[in-house]
C-alpha cells in the first residue's frame, strides 16, 4: 500500500514556516504527524538529517517545495519533546524515531503474548522481532534497541524480564 | 595702536555690523601687537577687535580717526595685510591697550584671508561715512548706570538684525530648494496629461498608441524608478470612494499655502477624528502612513484580501496592487495584515513571496 500524503504536502505554504503563530503551531503539528506516519510507513527507526531533506518526506518534487533544515530542526525539536525523537550525535545530524513510544511496543508485544497463551514463555528477543510467529504482528522487524526499550518498559511494569542469554538476551513475560 | 580704547563691543543704537573676519592680528606700526589673534569686525561707525579667547578683551576706534588705507599683499609665510594710517589721537580718547606709540598706524594681518572682502568693505564705509549722518552717543565705559541699560537694549537691536538677515538667507535657500520641487511638479503634470491621452485610446480603442508615446511614458517612468511600467488607469473614471475622498482632501488643502510641508499634512490629519471628518490618518506597524475613509474598517479590508486572495487561488504583493489599483506599498501592508489575523499563510520561495488563504 503506497504511503497517502497529507492535504498538507501539496500546499505550497505547508514548506515555508509561518510568522503567525497560531498558524505555525498547526504547520509544525501536520509536519510531526507526516514524519511519524512516514517512518512508520516505511518502518524507518532512525533518520539521518541530511538524507532526510531530500528525501520526499520533506522534499515535494512535484510543486518544487522542500523544508528548509532550519524548519526541519525546529520539526525534529517538536518531535523531541513529544518524546518521539531522540538524537544520537550531539551534531544533531542522526536520530532515533519513536513513531511508537516504547511504552506502546511493550502493550502490542505483550498483547500478542497473552493472546497466544505464552505467558512465563521465555523468547529470545530475534524470535521475537524476526520469528516465523510474529511475521503478522506490527512488531515484527522491530530494531533491536527499540524492542529491548519496549521490554524495559515492560519490565519497569513488572510484566517481564529481560535475561542474559548465552547468545544474547531473552526475555520472560509474567 | 595707541588710537584704540577699550569697549564692551556692544553696538550702538544706529551702528550697524557689516562684515567681520577671524583671525586677525594686529600690528603696531611694523611691530605685532601684543594681541594674538582674534576677530576684526567693521561696523558703520568703527573699526572693532576681540580677542578670539578672552572676549572682554575688545578694543575700537572710530572710523573718522582712520586717514587712509592700503592693501599689503601677502607672499610665503606672510599673510596679507591692511595698513591703515591714522589722524592723531583726539583729546578726549577713551582709554585703551596702549597709553602712547610711536606710529601712528596700524597693520591689520589676516591669518585665515578674507582680506580682500574686508578692503572692499572698508573702502565702502570710509567712503559712505555713515557714521557721520547717524551719530550715536559717545562710546562709554562699561557698568554704568542708566545709560548701560540702554546700551545693552542697543546691543538686543543688533542681535535682531542679525536674526532677521538669517532668516532672509534660510528663506532663500528654501526657496531655491523648492524650485526643484516645481520642476518635478511640471514633469508630473506632463506625465499625467500623456497617461490620460494612452488611457483614453485604450478605453475608446481608438488607433494605436504610438510608439512615441510609449517611448515616452516608458522613460518617464523610468527616470520615477518604476521599471516595470502598468497602463492601467486608475483615477480617470475615479470610483465613488475616490471622489469622496479627493473632495475631502481638496478641502482640506486649499489652505493659505502654496506648498504644504509633508509635517503640516501629518499633523492635520491627525485632527480628523477631533474635526469630526470622516477620515482617519492610520499608521501599519513598519511606520507606513495612511489616509482612509473611517467607514474602511480593518474587518473590511482583510475580508476583501481574502476574497481576492481565495478568487485567484494565491496572490504576490504585486498582482494584489494590480487588481485593486493600489500601490505595491498599501497592498502589502494589507496582505500581512490578513496574515496576522490567521486569515492568511505565506509561501516563500525562490518564485518570490505569495499568500494563500490560510487552510491551516
Amino acid at each position: 500500500m503506497s504511503f497517502e500524503w497529507p492535504w498538507q504536502y501539496n500546499f505550497p505554504p505547508f514548506f515555508t514556516l509561518q510568522p503567525n503563530a497560531d498558524t505555525r503551531q498547526k504547520q509544525l503539528e501536520a509536519w510531526c504527524s507526516l514524519a511519524l506516519s512516514y517512518c512508520r510507513h516505511h518502518k524507518l527507526y532512525t533518520l539521518d538529517v541530511m538524507e532526510a531533506q531530500e528525501s520526499p518526506m520533506f522534499n515535494n518534487k512535484k510543486i518544487e517545495r522542500k523544508l528548509s533544515m532550519e524548519t526541519i530542526q525546529i520539526v525534529f525539536e517538536e518531535l523531541r519533546k513529544k518524546g518521539n525523537l531522540e538524537w544520537l550525535d550531539k551534531n544533531k545530524l542522526r536520530c532515533l524515531v519513536m513513531w511508537r513510544r516504547p511504552e506502546e511496543w511493550g502493550k502490542l508485544i505483550y498483547q500478542w503474548v497473552s493472546k497466544n497463551g505464552m505467558v512465563n514463555s521465555v523468547f529470545t528477543l530475534y524470535e521475537l522481532s524476526n520469528g516465523d510467529d510474529t511475521q503478522e504482528e506490527e512488531f515484527h522487524g522491530l530494531e533491536e534497541w527499540m524492542l529491548l526499550r519496549s521490554l524495559q518498559a515492560l519490565q519497569t511494569d513488572g510484566r517481564a524480564e529481560i535475561i542474559s542469554m548465552d547468545d544474547g538476551k531473552g526475555v520472560k513475560f509474567f | 595702536m595707541d588710537r584704540f580704547s577699550w569697549t564692551n563691543g556692544l553696538l550702538e543704537i544706529n551702528e550697524t555690523l557689516v562684515i567681520q573676519q577671524r583671525g586677525v592680528r594686529l600690528y603696531d606700526g611694523d611691530d605685532k601687537a601684543k594681541m594674538d589673534v582674534g576677530v576684526a569686525l567693521l561696523s558703520t561707525h568703527r573699526l572693532i577687535w576681540r580677542d578670539n579667547k578672552n572676549h572682554e578683551c575688545c578694543i575700537a576706534m572710530p572710523l573718522s580717526q582712520i586717514l587712509f588705507f592700503e592693501e599689503q599683499a601677502g607672499g610665503i609665510g606672510k599673510s596679507a595685510k591692511i595698513v591703515i594710517h591714522l589722524h592723531p589721537t583726539p583729546p578726549n580718547k577713551e582709554p585703551g591697550p596702549y597709553q602712547q606709540s610711536k606710529y601712528s598706524y596700524i597693520k591689520l594681518s589676516f591669518k585665515e584671508h578674507g582680506q580682500i572682502e574686508f578692503y572692499r568693505r572698508l573702502t565702502e564705509e570710509m567712503t559712505k561715512k555713515r557714521w557721520e549722518n547717524m551719530p550715536v552717543s559717545q562710546p562709554i565705559p562699561t557698568g554704568t548706570g542708566l545709560q548701560a541699560g540702554r546700551t545693552r537694549a542697543v546691543g538686543i537691536v543688533g542681535i535682531e538684525r542679525k536674526i532677521e538677515e538669517k532668516r532672509k538667507e534660510t528663506d532663500k535657500n528654501i526657496s531655491e530648494a523648492f524650485e526643484d520641487l516645481s520642476k518635478l511638479m511640471v514633469k508630473a503634470k506632463e506625465m499625467v496629461e500623456l497617461s490620460k491621452s494612452i488611457a483614453n485610446k485604450i478605453k475608446d480603442k481608438q488607433g494605436d498608441i504610438t510608439e512615441d508615446e510609449t517611448i515616452r511614458f516608458k522613460s518617464y517612468l523610468l527616470s520615477m524608478g518604476i521599471a516595470d511600467p502598468v497602463t492601467r488607469e486608475t483615477h480617470g473614471s475615479g470610483t465613488h470612494y475616490h471622489m469622496q475622498l479627493a473632495k475631502q482632501l481638496g478641502d482640506m488643502l486649499q489652505a493659505p499655502l502654496e506648498l504644504l510641508s509633508p509635517e503640516d499634512l501629518v499633523n492635520a490629519c491627525k485632527m480628523f477624528e477631533s474635526l469630526k471628518l470622516p477620515l482617519r490618518l492610520r499608521v501599519f506597524d513598519s511606520g507606513v502612513m495612511v489616509v482612509q475613509l473611517q467607514s474602511h474598517s480593518e474587518e473590511e479590508m482583510i475580508a476583501s484580501a481574502l476574497d481576492n486572495v481565495s478568487d485567484k487561488g494565491s496572490l504576490t504583493a504585486e498582482e494584489f496592487a494590480k487588481l485593486l489599483g493600489l500601490s505595491v506599498l498599501l497592498s502589502k501592508e494589507r496582505l500581512l495584515l490578513a496574515e496576522k489575523m490567521g486569515h492568511l499563510c505565506r509561501d516563500d520561495s525562490v518564485e518570490g513571496l505569495r499568500f494563500y488563504p490560510n487552510l491551516f
